[in-house]
């Protein structure tokens, strides 16, 4: 009987032998992002764009991408993916595109889009095994004046690259660069699963790079928003605070066997001062002086937990790049404006944060009204390190944290306030961090892990605030629209043809006018000409008393004084101040003056108006001047 | 220009007038108006009819909605008064389209000029005839042995005996039927019969109905043009003729029942001109539905939800309507006046009508 079952294990261990990670993923494609033929093509453009953008990025050179498709048969697309980035050395080109696992960032704890080398060689892989054909990678570095072009296929039992052919060319109009072209199945369809979407969504976040999209023939341009790169990101040591005890232990184990347990921790993570790692030691009651080997499991477990006990430096953020909410409504301006959308929410980039010893940092947009679709749920644009995430939206963490929002409060429909909301919104969520949890290899959706969803949300509810704030001026402002309409169309209709009836004049209508509306009205207009700003502020009085207004203005230039102002402002300092003659009950005046603080139309928001001498209440087009005006000043002083 | 005529004017020069006097004191113009819904209709003893109670709503020029109301409201007045100054007269329809010119103060379609001409006769008293508006659609016809005088265009009152010197279709009603127009003479009837359908109608026709019973028979086409129901008032107060009303059994037809008895809600004001409180309702009944056993349809969910609201209209709130209606909801069946053809042609004349009369003490 024992006999017996000796046999079928010795016999199971003849059939149990190392597959290679290249037949592994053969096997297991939909890890890697092509389990569908649609879904291919994206993944496919998506892997060479993201190497495109961070070799630039590294090399510091503003991207120029040029993605090409082209069906060539029926279902079998070409792909090539051009770029301006810093070339790749002959030696190491197979090594890039035809073997998995291998990359430059694998190792390092920083902000990357390409982070475990399995990207592009996969899509060679990909391209093999759905086509039979073999990849071509030509690629230029600075130092040569030739370019190398090879034709490659990949060996998955090896994970190696089989060179077909290899040859020196001219490359002149190209300084320097690298360009992949492949073959592989796929289907080509329009909508939010699409290449298309996925570029688009890549320029909005990627203001800096310029994206060329040449698709059967047809060339879509998305132009660069700003020349600005966004800042070099920084290799970091982990942050210890939820870093898993497994990791620590073998971190521990792999240690420089001189060290103590202190300089452990001091080499080993990041913001952890001697002070701050004798205070955790001290904390766990574990000698400092100890070999990190020599710890127990137990000790281990106690100087993690004695890290909560102790105050420790949030992670250095300098290795994460968020884009900042300058550019991201410049990228969303960018793209978007043909939908012309009534309201850009300023969108917020939250301090960084920690999650398992990973630092994170979480940016979010929304653009309201306008064109945008009405019916329907609110569209979501997700990204991860500043690529666009297309699938698996109803498992990610960002769509968690949107429907643990009840937005009805803010403004948009919600059935029963749970749930995706519904309204003629975009929602743009970036998730920043040198390690972004992703829920599988194919990198489509972001765990939910709750520091991360914590954060979205805060992230959500801050634009969401200023979403409700907009849509409630808007709603007094179409309140004030329509008694504008009753006191200027109706009410001297409604005295002409009274009037007529009794046989008498017109009567006069000021105070009637102002009694319905009840209101000061300030209305600001903005003309642009030979790069001046032009502005002019009318105050109505439409109240039915007399009143002394103030009106203050922050200055919406830096240095230059305004120009052509009239009437005269009181004081010209850090704001520009007025102080208007008695208005009577449907009096009006009137401010103009000009100035140029070097911003385009595009960039500049409209100017905030504050006055003193009425309510906020019955003051529409102007904020009333807060009680803590000279603080707010002294802040903007600050900055 | 006659009296009422002049009256009108003079009624719609004094609202003006207040309206021009609220501009002059610099007071928001405003005009209150009787509440127009059925939770502000009260039961007046004296008249024996429906009318609005006392609560009021306010136009206000303060919101836009108001301030438009107002401006059609003038708009309309300075209409009437030229048009009664150059001694013509026009149907509410037309005045709709002469609307269409009236800039802001148009209207978006004519059901909303239809409600304030019914407005200007509410808050001046008067009766949109003394505007010299006149809806377009004719009075309904009748049958049965009544001789009327009414005046011609040409100004001789002609005698017509809507029994004798009548085609088929009988003697139709016109819309004016007050006494300058329309009075009455020989009366050789018992009793008057209001029909809704134009089907049921003609088959009492062609039956003799109205000469085996002695009854008048008149077509309400529906829901009763106010010419029909002020004409059935009138035959009822002046000339004592009971009246029944035949209609179809479902929640619509309680509603014309509850018009040409009680008073309507959109024009309660005028309910003690238009509404017989002592008109009594022959079917078909939610009860006939089941001791006939008549053809029936299913109550839709609209049938349903106008039971729902009858139930909560203070004018069937007597027993005999709740029972009706709870009925109603019950068998979840409705039918319709042919029903009774499911017997025979000549059944609803000589079986159902016979017998439902005679409960009333009519046959």
């Amino acid at each position: 009987m024992g006999c017996h079952v000796d046999s079928i294990a010795e016999k199971l261990a003849e059939k149990q032998k190392e597959i290679s990670i290249g037949e592994f993923f053969e096997r297991n494609k939909h890890i890697l992002g092509f389990d569908s033929l649609t879904k291919s093509l994206v993944t496919a453009v998506k892997e060479g764009v993201d190497n495109s953008l961070d070799a630039c990025e590294e090399a510091n050179i503003l991207p120029e991408i040029v993605v090409e498709l082209e069906e060539v048969d029926d279902r079998e697309y070409r792909i090539s993916v051009e770029d301006n980035g810093p070339g790749i050395v002959k030696r190491k080109i197979s090594d890039v595109f035809a073997k998995l696992l291998y990359g430059s960032r694998f190792h390092d704890v920083r902000q990357s889009r390409g982070q475990q080398g399995i990207g592009v060689s996969a899509v060679v892989m990909y391209g093999q095994l759905s086509t039979g054909r073999t990849t071509v990678i030509r690629s230029k570095v600075k130092e040569k004046d030739y370019a190398v072009e090879m034709e490659i296929t990949m060996d998955t039992k090896k994970n190696k690259a089989d060179i077909i052919s290899e040859e020196v060319v001219l490359w002149d109009e190209k300084e320097h660069g690298t360009r992949f072209e492949t073959t592989i199945k796929g289907l080509l369809r329009s909508g939010d699963h699409s290449v298309f979407e996925y570029l688009k969504n890549t320029a909005i976040v990627n203001p800096h790079a310029r994206i060329v999209f040449n698709c059967d023939g047809d060339t879509t341009v998305f132009k660069r928003a700003t020349d600005q790169l966004p800042p070099p990101t920084l290799s970091v040591k982990p942050h210890i605070e939820g870093i898993e005890l497994g990791t620590f232990v073998k971190m521990a184990k792999e240690c420089d066997r001189r060290r103590k347990v202190s300089s452990f921790l001091v080499n080993g993570f990041s913001r952890i001062s001697y002070r701050t790692a004798r205070e955790i030691c001290e904390a766990a009651g574990v000698d400092e002086k100890k070999k990190p080997e020599e710890l127990s499991l137990a000790e281990c477990k106690k100087l993690l937990k004695a890290t909560k006990k102790v105050k420790i430096m949030a992670p250095k953020t300098d290795c994460l790049s968020p884009i900042r909410s300058m550019l991201i409504k410049k990228g969303l301006k960018n793209v978007l404006k043909g939908y012309r959308p009534e309201f850009y929410a300023p969108p917020t980039t939250r301090e960084p944060c920690v999650y398992s010893g990973n630092p994170f940092q979480v940016e979010v947009g929304l653009v309201y009204g306008g064109d945008l679709p009405s019916d329907g749920a609110v569209k979501v644009l997700r990204f991860a390190n500043r690529v666009p995430l297309l699938y698996k939206k109803s498992g990610c963490a960002t769509t968690t944290a949107i429907k643990n929002i009840d937005w009805r409060i803010y403004g948009l429909d919600q059935r029963g306030g749970r749930g995706m909301p519904s309204g003629p919104a975009i929602i743009l969520i970036h998730v920043a961090s040198t390690r972004v949890p992703f829920t599988s290899e194919a990198k489509d959706a972001i765990a939910d892990i709750p520091e991360v969803v914590d954060e979205i949300e805060r992230g959500l509810r801050e634009c969401a605030r200023h979403m409700r704030t907009h849509l409630n001026k808007e709603k007094r402002r179409k309140k004030v629209s329509r008694k504008f309409m009753i006191v200027k169309d109706i009410l001297p209709m409604i005295a002409e043809k009274s009037a007529v009836i009794v046989g008498k004049d017109p009567p006069s209508l000021d105070k009637v006018m102002t009694k319905i509306m009840g209101v000061v009205y300030v209305e600001s207009s903005y003309q642009w000409n030979n790069g001046h700003c032009h502005v002019s502020i009318d105050v109505n009085n439409y109240t039915p008393r007399k009143r002394k207004l103030k009106v203050y203005l922050e200055k919406p230039y830096p240095d230059n004084v305004a120009m052509d102002t009239m009437p005269e402002p009181r004081t010209d300092g850090e704001y520009l101040e007025w102080h208007l003659e008695t208005l009577k009950p449907s009096g009006l005046q009137q401010i103009n003056f000009k100035f140029d603080n070097g911003l385009e139309k595009e960039d500049m928001d409209g100017l905030e108006i504050y006055i003193e001498g009425i309510k906020g209440t019955s003051l529409i087009g102007a904020e009333p001047l807060p009680d803590d005006w000279d603080v707010e000043m002294a802040e903007i002083e600050k900055e | 220009m006659e009296k009422r005529h002049n009256d009108a004017v003079k009624s719609l020069e004094d609202i003006a007038e207040r309206f021009y006097d609220q501009l002059e004191k610099g007071e928001i113009p405003e005009m209150k108006i009787s509440t127009r819904s059925k939770n502000n209709i009260v039961f007046n003893k004296k008249m024996g009819v429906w009318k609005y109670g006392r609560s009021k709503s306010s136009r206000s020029a303060k919101k836009l909605k108001g301030a438009r109301m107002i401006l059609r409201t003038l708009y309309m007045m300075d209409f009437i008064r030229d048009m009664i100054g150059d001694e013509k007269s026009s149907t509410l329809r037309e005045m709709y389209y002469i609307s269409e010119g009236w800039d802001k103060a148009k209207f978006g379609d004519q059901s909303e000029s239809d409600r304030l001409a019914e407005d200007m006769e509410i808050v001046t008293d008067c009766l949109r005839e003394d505007f010299k508006l006149r809806p377009e659609e004719d009075g309904a016809r009748l049958i049965g042995d009544i001789t009327i005088k009414e005046r011609t265009r040409k100004g001789d009152i002609r005698e017509i005996n809507c029994r004798d010197d009548v085609g088929d279709s009988g003697y139709t009603i016109p819309y004016n039927v007050e006494e300058d127009k329309v009075n009455f003479g020989d009366l050789g009837v018992d009793f008057l019969i209001a029909i809704e359908t134009g089907g049921m109608f003609d088959r009492l026709v062609e039956n003799g109905f109205d000469e085996t019973a002695n009854a008048l028979l008149v077509h309400l086409k529906g829901q009763p043009a106010r010419s029909t129901r002020r004409m059935i008032k009138r035959l009822n107060e002046e000339e004592g003729l009971p009246v029944v009303v035949f209609l179809d059994g479902d929640p619509w037809s309680f509603r014309i029942f509850a018009s040409v008895a009680y008073g309507a809600i959109n024009s309660a004001h005028l309910s003690e001109f238009l509404a017989t409180p002592t008109a009594e309702y022959v079917g078909i009944t939610a009860s006939d539905i089941l001791n006939y056993d008549l053809p029936t349809d299913k109550l839709s969910k609209n049938d349903k939800k106008a039971l729902e609201q009858e139930l909560e209209d203070p004018r069937f709130n007597t027993r005999f309507w709740k029972d009706e209606i709870e009925t109603m909801l019950e068998i979840n069946k409705k039918a319709e006046q042919q029903a009774l053809a499911k017997y025979g042609l000549d059944y609803v004349t000589d079986t159902y009508l016979p017998e439902k009369l005679g409960e009333l003490g009519f046959f």
